[in-house]
């Protein structure tokens, strides 16, 4: 007897389904919309001012001058007469981009140790996870300090110094929930299929950990804004002309007392984009709990 | 030797799991869930093993399908010993033998639908093949077990777990194995859908003279489906017979015990076995 | 059977707000317990049952809603406060959860379990509890009753935390125990002694009302069933009369269904086509009819009301005596919900 398929078929996979959740979260809209206008801001607006990151403005009165809108100077300028609406752009291009890129590191990383370590279990798992911990208990700071003294303060090593330090807590939690999948019933039948365990890991284990991962990859990205930025307040971070809003929060710092607006704005900016990621985080995981579906 | 060896035949398996002991210093425990069992199927026979829990009757089925070693013993199929280390011998192996597990949606990879799951099954196993040849033979599969191809692209948590039970079923029949493995495969079903399960398999099974070898507490169930029974006490075989003869003159007292304990959905069989307990208390008093 | 009902519920409802809308779990359904009489509601997946359960106990989840009556002595305890509530539980209904190793709870010992109810009360001192408890314990045959009570639930084994569970649903010693799936989770020869306890605790005259869908305990233990089916009840009878002369096709195709130990072992088991409706997606017309072989126009038209049914030989006489709507006459001890009830030569529209 051949069943007849339901009528009611609302056919919906797993990630409509969330989509559909996160869709109903006021809060982890209005964070994503924000977070869209910031990245739009970021890339369109240098090319909206009439000056550029370095441009010293020689046409002013004092070097720093704050905001108005006469002189075309939305943000002010800063100690250098460099105009800090332009600046702060770049520097959140600048912060965006290390922060997604040491994250999408850190999580390739992390999800191919994890899983791993997870999956095979015994003996394997405890010396990969071993390795992560003493990686853990190292002084990054340390060894960014000496890898930038030894190699020259360059981009590409800002982003290894972040990719090697998030990798570790990522592969924590992934090889957690390895562990758990690896219990799973339809995890035992693809081995009783004969799949190789990399098969395995790639087909039925990763992808059913990604919730968790792109939750967590959502709340990763801040703390690695954070991280540059005290990399920059040490003087560690990014090169001149280019600047981060790390930069830019340290210089304005400097300069609290005489010109507060350089110090507002870029730490304004900063928390805007740590605040909207934080709720996005939240609303994704809340989106991504299978056991809610029902 | 005019009659040929049995499909599948176990030789005093044993599995020793190894505890951590409470505390520190204390020793490890030891915690035997085979001693000592053999079991063997006959090509198109339904053994039934059951159990209570702690019983090992999961573990030994664990041990047939390579997912546990065992210490001591052998599985021999069609009287050759297998060996579960040689990868190229477990792969021939692997497409005779296949699993349905308990958990309807748990044995299916929720982000997959059923037609990629009986696809991923059709490849490993009977691999490679064509794609066009491989949807028949998925919609063939799916037919089989009772659902239409429409249900090719569902994902489990949109079908009900007697659907999801047959997707599973489906997935293990696809490369036509000789023998398939059923670890509690009903129990978690509802009572009008374990009785269509349990039809489905009885068909399948006489259909393709595919082998059974069924695990349940539920002593009702093997007694519909399977011709011979093996019954386990804490990992150890206790009986082993006919359906006729473990069912209607068991020798073992456990047998008789477990029998006599199973609650029969018929209340006058019921009343008469508590007027028969109140008799013999009274008579050992 | 003149007994007092201990328990009355009268059109018991209860509905869920989910994403999807208003869900009906549970509706209309009406039965009585008395006291030393057990009554079973049994049913597969989505009948409800079990919310008809919580729904008396006050312990629906958060987005649930119970509507209808449902009165303890007198008491009435649907839409109740708190308060109100916590007075009755325990002392007033004991509810006694299908896995004790969630039920009870892993930190605490065995004493503290069973006295807890008594003493943070005020009923009792600790030492009367203490008492009370080793009375308990040995109510329900656990041996060493004085080294158990020191003992943690996980160093018991799985029967033998359940009586646990079931001395500490006593303990108050209330009128009516609830008792959700109390065996599923138990080895066969334990559900045994288990049952046992129960049919002790109804013939103490104790109220027993028992969630299962496991047929071969009903038969065991219960007095009269109720049979739910898609949130509602199909049919209610004595348990021989439902087993030996069902009313509803449901209940015939169940019976079908299981699988026996003794009795023809060439009969094949008779599935039942389809599955059962999920709350969310309920059919039209009688919930039933899609997997019903009987079913005719009328069946997927309206719902049959749940109609008394004072005997199985309904030849014509007093057609209308037995075919009143239970609402007009009290809750009847055999009712059915069917437009073609199999041993009726009448039909009831």
């Amino acid at each position: 007897m051949v069943e007849a398929v339901p009528a009611d078929a609302r056919r919906q996979s797993l990630w409509g389904d969330a989509w559909q959740r996160l869709k109903r979260s006021r809060a982890a809209i209005v964070a994503a919309s924000l977070l869209l206008l910031v990245c739009a801001l970021a890339l369109v607006g240098p090319w909206l001012s009439a000056y550029t990151v370095e441009q010293v403005d020689w046409t002013q009165a004092t070097l720093a001058t704050p905001p108005s809108f006469a002189d075309g100077h939305w943000f002010g300028t800063d100690a250098n007469g460099r105009d800090l609406f332009v600046r702060v752009w770049i520097g959140t291009r600048m912060s965006l981009l290390v922060a997604v890129l040491a994250t999408i590191v850190s999580v390739v990383i992390g999800v191919a140790w994890g899983a791993t370590a997870g999956y095979l279990g015994g003996r394997v798992d405890g010396w990969m996870m071993r390795f992560v911990d003493v990686l853990y208990a190292l002084p990054y700071m340390f060894f960014v300090i000496i890898l930038t003294v030894v190699f020259g303060r360059s981009l590409v090593l800002i982003f290894l110094a972040i990719g090697a330090v998030g990798w570790l807590t990522m592969a924590r939690i992934v090889r957690g929930q390895a562990l758990a999948l690896r219990q799973r019933e339809f995890v035992e039948a693809a081995i009783a299929l004969g799949l190789s365990p990399a098969t395995i890991i790639a087909r039925h284990v990763v992808p059913n950990l990604l919730g968790t991962v792109i939750v967590y990859a959502t709340l990763t990205v801040p703390q690695v804004i954070l991280f540059e930025s005290f990399l920059s307040f040490l003087g560690l971070g990014v090169q001149e002309p280019l600047t981060s809003l790390g930069r830019l929060v340290a210089e304005g710092a400097l300069e609290m007392e005489s010109s507060p607006w350089l110090l507002l704005v870029p730490s304004v900016v900063l928390a805007v984009v740590l605040l909207c990621l934080n709720f996005l985080g939240d609303g994704l995981r809340d989106a991504l709990d299978p056991r809610q579906r029902r | 030797m005019s009659t040929p060896p049995p499909l599948l035949q176990v030789e005093r398996a044993s599995v020793r799991y190894t505890l951590r002991g409470a505390g520190l210093l204390a020793p490890a425990r030891t915690l035997d869930a085979l001693s000592d069992v053999s079991i063997a199927i006959r090509e198109g026979g339904r053994l039934g093993v059951v159990g209570e829990s702690g019983s090992g009757k999961s573990t030994l089925a664990r041990v047939v399908l390579g997912l546990v070693r065992a210490q001591a013993g052998r599985v021999a199929w069609e009287g050759r010993t297998v060996d579960y280390d040689d990868a190229t011998a477990m792969r021939s192996l692997r497409r005779e033998m296949q699993v349905v597990f308990q958990d309807p949606f748990g044995s299916l990879d929720p982000r997959m639908t059923a037609g990629q799951a009986v696809g991923e099954a059709l490849q490993a196993l009977a691999g490679p093949v064509a794609s066009v040849a491989a949807q028949d033979r998925i919609r063939a599969a799916l037919s089989e077990v009772g659902l239409a191809a429409a249900f090719a692209n569902r994902y489990p948590h949109e079908m009900s777990g007697g659907q999801c039970q047959r997707v599973a079923i489906a997935r293990a029949i696809v490369a036509r194995p000789r023998l398939l493995v059923c670890d509690e495969a009903v129990s978690a079903l509802d009572v009008s859908v374990q009785a269509q399960i349990v039809n489905l398999l009885h068909q399948l099974s006489e259909r393709y003279q595919m082998s059974l070898l069924f695990i349940s507490h539920n002593l009702a169930v093997v007694r519909h489906l399977c011709d011979e029974v093996a019954v386990l006490c804490q990992g150890r075989l206790v009986e082993q017979g006919s359906r006729a003869a473990i069912f209607g003159d068991p020798q073992a007292q456990y047998t008789r015990d477990l029998l006599a304990a199973v609650p029969e959905p018929d209340p006058a069989l019921q009343r008469a076995r508590i007027v028969a307990a109140h008799k013999a208390l009274r008579a050992s008093r | 059977m003149t007994a007092e009902p201990v328990l009355q519920v009268r059109n018991l409802g209860v509905n869920f707000s989910t994403s999807q809308g208003e869900v009906q779990a549970v509706s209309g359904v009406s039965f009585e317990v008395r006291a030393g009489e057990c009554l079973a509601v049994v049913g597969e997946s989505g009948s409800g049952k079990t919310q008809v359960l919580m729904a008396c106990l006050g312990l629906l989840a958060s987005n649930g809603a119970a509507g209808g009556s449902a009165q303890f002595a007198g008491q009435e305890l649907i839409g109740a406060n708190e308060r109100a509530l916590n007075r009755v539980r325990g002392t007033g209904i004991g509810l006694l959860s299908q896995d004790p190793l969630s039920s009870l709870t892993p930190h605490l010992r065995i004493e503290t379990l069973l006295t807890e109810g008594l003493v943070d009360r005020g009923l009792a001192t600790r030492a009367e509890a203490h008492e009370r408890a080793l009375q308990a314990l040995a109510e329900v045959d656990i041996p060493q009753p004085e080294a158990r009570l020191r003992q943690y639930p996980h160093e018991l084994s799985g029967g033998m935390r359940q009586r646990v569970a079931l001395a500490a649903a006593l303990m108050c010693a209330p009128k009516l125990l609830f008792a959700d799936e109390p065996t599923t989770a138990l080895d066969v020869s334990v559900q045994a002694r288990v049952l046992e306890l129960l049919a002790g605790v109804r013939d103490r005259g104790v109220g027993v009302l028992i969630i299962t869908h496991d047929l071969g305990v009903v038969a065991g233990l219960a007095d009269r069933v109720a049979v739910m089916y898609a949130g509602r009840i199909v049919e209610t009878a004595t348990t021989d009369e439902m087993f030996f002369a069902p009313q509803h096709p449901y209940t015939a195709a169940l019976l079908a269904a299981v699988p026996r130990l003794h009795g023809d072992d060439r009969s094949r088991l008779v599935g039942i086509p389809g599955d059962p409706p999920q709350p969310s997606a309920r059919p039209p017309g009688c919930a039933f009819a899609p997997r019903c072989e009987r079913a005719v126009a009328a069946c997927g038209e309206s719902r049959p009301e749940l109609t008394q049914y004072t005997g199985r030989n309904q030849v014509g006489a007093a057609a209308d005596e037995s075919s009143i709507p239970i609402a007009v006459r009290g809750v009847p001890i055999t009712a059915v919900a069917c437009h073609r009830p199999l041993h009726s030569s009448a039909e009831y529209a």
